[in-house]
């Protein structure tokens, strides 16, 4: 209006009334928009979407032709509704041009709208950018202090790079302004500045540091936010923040010591949000520095023992505590305070803080495995929860934990879990179980229980490798353990065959018919009688099958429709084998006729099988038993697990499977059998394995070995190490080129197994062995590098060091400066009930290790 | 840093989205459904999080609104609780006993409150009497202005 500069004019010049009079006329020709509110319940009563529909495309019709006059009065209110009609779903992008033209405008009310809908309508990827960087440009300098804020709120949620870049000077200098509102908003905003374009941290460090010297939280807080976020940013930076740490600490005391103030009071806690913050960044400055972290003890162990714990503010500053003192490197004592209030956490009602608790012990597991085994059954406990976030951190923890001595134990309960979870878990948890119980079963035959166990609960969840390995194990067991593994198996499928339900299991029909075809004559004959079938139950389920049952049986599963090409290919070879091994007449005949009806079977590869094996009955009848011998057994494929008991729980053996479908390939001793979706090369000789090894090498780490012949690689064990050493992470089945010795006292040796995995990495394999007279218990074995190695600790192979065994644990070192590598160890353990402590350094090592 | 705050209702009506990450807009849809279903889904017993794609999603019920919030993964969760409640409270203490429909027909109020709360995604204020102190002067800035333009519009000014 243009009559404001005459003020108050008792005496209407001209002017003023000609245009109250325009602006009345304007007004009747153009009626006043719906209210917003109006909008709001025109929408609400609408009872269909259509109906809803029709209400929104009218409002939006109207909005945009208002968009089209230059001057609206208006602007504000239309901007709303379509705020309101965009949170609907509708699209609003049209409205974006008129925000701009709000923020533009002197009214704090149509600055306020106008920000509001730049940060719902626009986001980084828009071209109006420009525009609304001049715009915020003005603001940032304007005189009111909420237009100010409204700028950097803006600033803080849409910032593009160029953004940034074009607007950093001005939040700089807004952060040295003596208005703690104005300063605590910059200082996010440069925040989000850094995040958007690291390069422009260092135009904001030397207004920082000032932040924590302020008294009002909003700005301490804000400071601790950006302050985290510079260190987070480059290591230079975390060491200039380290002088701070005293005044974290100072200002964390004042918060526990100071009484109860009402503003910043939450249920009987001084500012939790302060405090978390605070004690985020005391864990990113004390990580690996003992100077730090030696300043920081105290006040931790303070805020951990004398935090209120009844409500879940107090708990988040716990648990927050506990982060902080696993991260740093903390007092030992300080250590077992804080496994214990997760031990708490974990008995605690709450379900929120029953799953910080697992989550955070799966963090620690690898730090400190004895002090997270003592909550062993707990967490056992937790996989019968409810709920899917507790379920799947509990499942993961409790693999982290199983060792040799708890194994029996742990697998119970999981296999429980593995049958009663959801499809989602089944893999993960199957592969996991096979893992374990590869690592961790104290007697073989524990470990194929464990397997058929699996095979039974996973179904077809479990992956394609299992089978093969499975058999591979099976191959190589002993005879009695065959004759067992056969019957156990037949158990298995039959039971599948009767009930139908052999679709839903087919990796245990492979496993079953592999094993029934090499062992059918252990199966059926009295010597079988022999082999205790007594489960862990004490039951005994097993009944002798005669010959032809057991054909029966296949040949339900062979003509069930339902059933893999894969599992009938194992079942026709496997009945081929059977041929071989019973010994009747009316079995054979029996055989013969089931194979000779594939010979005109639909599926190209099964029906050539047929005719093949039908051959071994007709002209090539004297090559049948030769042919159909037993498999020679089959060597472990870089055999995985047995040679690192500590690889880690997320690896899987990646090797079997190919190998597999080559031996399979090698017992019809023909071409190109089809094994799930592997082609092989027509070349049945003894040098197919090798071949096959060589294929799956070749694909993955070639560059790093010299070439490689196939003689070469006719001895599985003794080729190229480094490639399967890397193709397996952990594991090394070439010995250390060197062994360092690194303490011996009382008894106990520890060496160090020295193998170079790259040019700035070797791999250390810690061997503790005893040669006392009574076992050593809790045996702890921890290691310490300079600041510029990384040092990763695989979990050990166990804590009870028995005299004349050893316990092994692998630790990785990454060495980017390639300095001389030094090591400091201590080695914990109880004897006779002392506990005993012994520490060393080792720097033996041969001076051009990273060379 | 929280990357995104949801309200929504029991029935899956969105009620306020405030977005702290840039992402199209037909993602933000998606997110939003995706999001929204999920949550619903839940049981009431179950633990208020959610490991979602590759956030840590909070939420928390009051009444029949839902509020959730998509952390990063190194945040801590259960101050996203106590985040939540402190707007919760502030909704409260502002719209008097706060219900849904105060928030339906006053969203921007809403927003307005939420971004004296928080700021690109982190807290920027710990004191519940700041909060409303800034946005009751706000409100009185606007008032100031609608009483001065009708003064105007009489030509009192």
């Amino acid at each position: 209006m243009n009559g404001s500069e005459s003020g108050f004019n008792p005496a209407f010049n001209i002017a003023t009334i000609k245009q109250v009079v325009n602006e009345a006329i304007e007004r009747v020709r153009m009626p006043t928009p719906t209210r917003l509110r109006d909008l709001i319940r025109q929408i609400r009563a609408a009872r269909t979407a259509a109906e809803e529909r029709s209400v929104v495309n009218k409002e939006c019709a109207y909005i945009r032709s208002t968009f089209r006059e230059e001057d609206s009065v208006w602007r504000c209110r239309n901007i709303a509704k379509l705020l309101y009609i965009h949170m609907l779903g509708y699209p609003a992008h049209f409205g974006q041009l008129e925000c701009l033209k709000l923020i533009a405008s002197p009214r704090f009310t149509d600055k306020r709208v106008g920000y509001l809908g730049a940060m719902l309508l626009l986001d980084e990827r828009q071209d109006v950018h420009l525009l609304i960087t001049n715009c915020l440009k003005n603001d940032l300098n304007s005189n009111t202090q909420f237009v100010v804020g409204l700028a950097l709120c803006t600033l803080g949620a849409i910032a593009s790079p160029e953004m940034a870049r074009d607007l950093a000077s001005e939040v700089e200098r807004l952060i040295k302004s003596p208005n703690a509102y104005i300063k605590k908003k910059a200082a996010l905003c440069a925040f989000r500045i850094i995040r958007r374009v690291p390069d422009l941290m260092e135009m904001f460090l030397p207004a920082t540091r000032s932040l924590l010297t302020e008294k009002n939280h909003g700005v301490l807080i804000t400071g601790v936010t950006l302050i985290t976020e510079m260190c987070e940013n480059s290591p230079d930076t975390l060491n200039h923040f380290k002088k701070i740490v005293p005044n974290l600490v100072r200002i964390l005391k004042n918060l526990i010591l100071a009484g109860y103030s009402p503003e910043h009071d939450v249920s009987g806690v001084s500012d939790p949000f302060l405090q978390v913050k605070i004690l985020r960044l005391l864990r990113i400055l004390g990580k690996n520095d003992a100077e730090a972290s030696e300043a920081m003890n105290d006040i931790l162990a303070q805020v951990a023992t004398n935090t209120e714990t009844s409500k879940n503010v107090g708990n988040t500053i716990l648990y927050e505590t506990v982060l902080s003192i696993m991260d740093i490197k903390s007092e030992s004592s300080l250590r077992v305070l804080a496994i214990n209030i997760l031990g708490r956490f974990l008995l605690n009602n709450d379900k929120n803080i029953r799953y910080v608790a697992l989550n955070t012990l799966l963090r620690t597991v690898y730090v400190d495995t004895s002090a997270v085994q003592r909550h062993r059954t707990t967490i056992l406990e937790c996989l019968k929860d409810p709920d899917v976030s507790i379920r799947r951190r509990a499942m993961e923890l409790s693999f982290a934990l199983v060792n040799s001595s708890n194994m029996v134990a742990m697998m119970r309960e999981l296999l429980q879990f593995l049958e009663r979870s959801e499809a989602e878990f089944k893999t993960a948890c199957s592969s996991a179980i096979v893992l374990a119980a590869e690592r961790h079963a104290p007697t073989d035959k524990c470990h194929l229980d464990t397997l058929f166990q699996v095979f039974l609960k996973a179904g077809n969840y479990l992956r394609d490798d299992t089978v093969s390995s499975t058999i591979q194990l099976i191959s190589a067991a002993s005879a009695e353990r065959q004759a067992y593994a056969a019957m156990r198996l037949w158990t298995a499928l039959e039971r599948a065959a009767v009930n139908a339900d052999a679709t839903d299991k087919q990796p245990l029909v492979q496993v079953a018919a592999w094993t029934i075809g090499e062992y059918g004559d252990l199966l059926v004959s009295e010597a079988s009688n022999a082999i205790s079938m007594v489960d862990d139950e004490g039951v005994d389920d097993f009944t002798r099958p005669s010959e032809e049952y057991v054909i029966d049986i296949y040949q339900k599963l062979l003509w069930n429709t339902q059933l893999s090409i894969t599992s009938k290919e194992y079942l026709l070879l496997s009945l081929a084998k059977l041929s071989t091994r019973f010994t009747t007449q009316p079995s054979q005949d029996k055989i013969r006729g089931i194979i000779d009806t594939f010979g005109s079977h639909i599926h190209i590869e099964l029906q050539q099988r047929g005719v093949e094996l039908s051959q071994l009955y007709r002209n090539y009848a004297h090559l049948r038993p030769a042919l159909l011998e037993r498999m020679p057994p089959m060597e472990a494929p870089a055999s995985a697990a047995e040679e690192s008991p500590a690889a880690s729980p997320h690896h899987e053996p990646a090797a079997a499977s190919p190998e597999q479908d080559a031996l399979l390939d090698l017992i019809i001793g023909s071409d190109s059998l089809t094994n799930g979706d592997v082609e092989h090369k027509p070349a049945p000789t003894n040098n197919n394995t090798t071949n096959d090894i060589l294929d799956l090498l070749s694909g993955l780490e070639l560059n790093m070995s010299p070439p490689l012949s196939a003689t070469s690689l006719v001895n599985n064990n003794a080729p190229a190490p480094t490639l399967v050493g890397d193709l397996l992470t952990d594991t090394a089945p070439q010995k250390p080129t060197l062994t360092v010795s690194a303490l011996e006292a009382n008894g106990v040796s520890v060496t160090l197994g020295v193998h170079k995995l790259t040019a700035d990495c070797v791999q250390l394999t810690m061997r503790a062995a005893y040669c006392g007279h009574a076992a050593l218990s809790d045996f702890l074995f921890q290691c310490a590098v300079p600041r510029t190695f990384q040092l990763d600790m695989m979990s050990p192979s166990g804590t009870v060091l028995a005299p004349q065994t050893e316990i092994t644990q692998v630790l990785k070192i990454t060495n980017p400066s390639r300095s001389p590598l030094r090591l400091r160890i201590r080695v914990s353990y109880n004897m006779d009930g002392a506990p005993v402590l012994e520490q060393a350094e080792v720097n033996n090592f041969p001076a051009d290790l990273f060379n | 840093m929280m990357q995104f705050m949801l309200l929504f209702s029991r029935q899956g009506k969105l009620r306020l989205q405030k977005w702290y990450v840039a992402h199209p807009d037909k993602l933000k849809k998606k997110i939003t459904r995706e999001l929204i279903t999920t949550v619903l889904a839940r049981k009431p017993k179950m633990c208020s999080f959610l490991e979602w794609k590759d956030v840590k999603v909070v939420y928390k019920r009051y009444a029949s609104l839902y509020f959730c919030c998509a952390m990063e993964q190194e945040d801590n969760e259960l101050l996203t609780l106590e985040l939540i409640h402190r707007y919760v409270e502030l909704l409260d203490k502002y719209f008097g006993s706060v219900c849904e429909l105060d928030i339906i027909f006053n969203f921007e109020k809403a927003y307005f409150i939420l971004d004296e709360l928080v700021l690109g995604g982190e807290l920027q204020e710990t004191s519940k009497k700041n909060v409303l102190k800034a946005i009751a002067a706000q409100d009185l800035l606007q008032e100031d202005e609608t009483v001065d333009a009708a003064l105007r519009e009489v030509g009192l000014l």
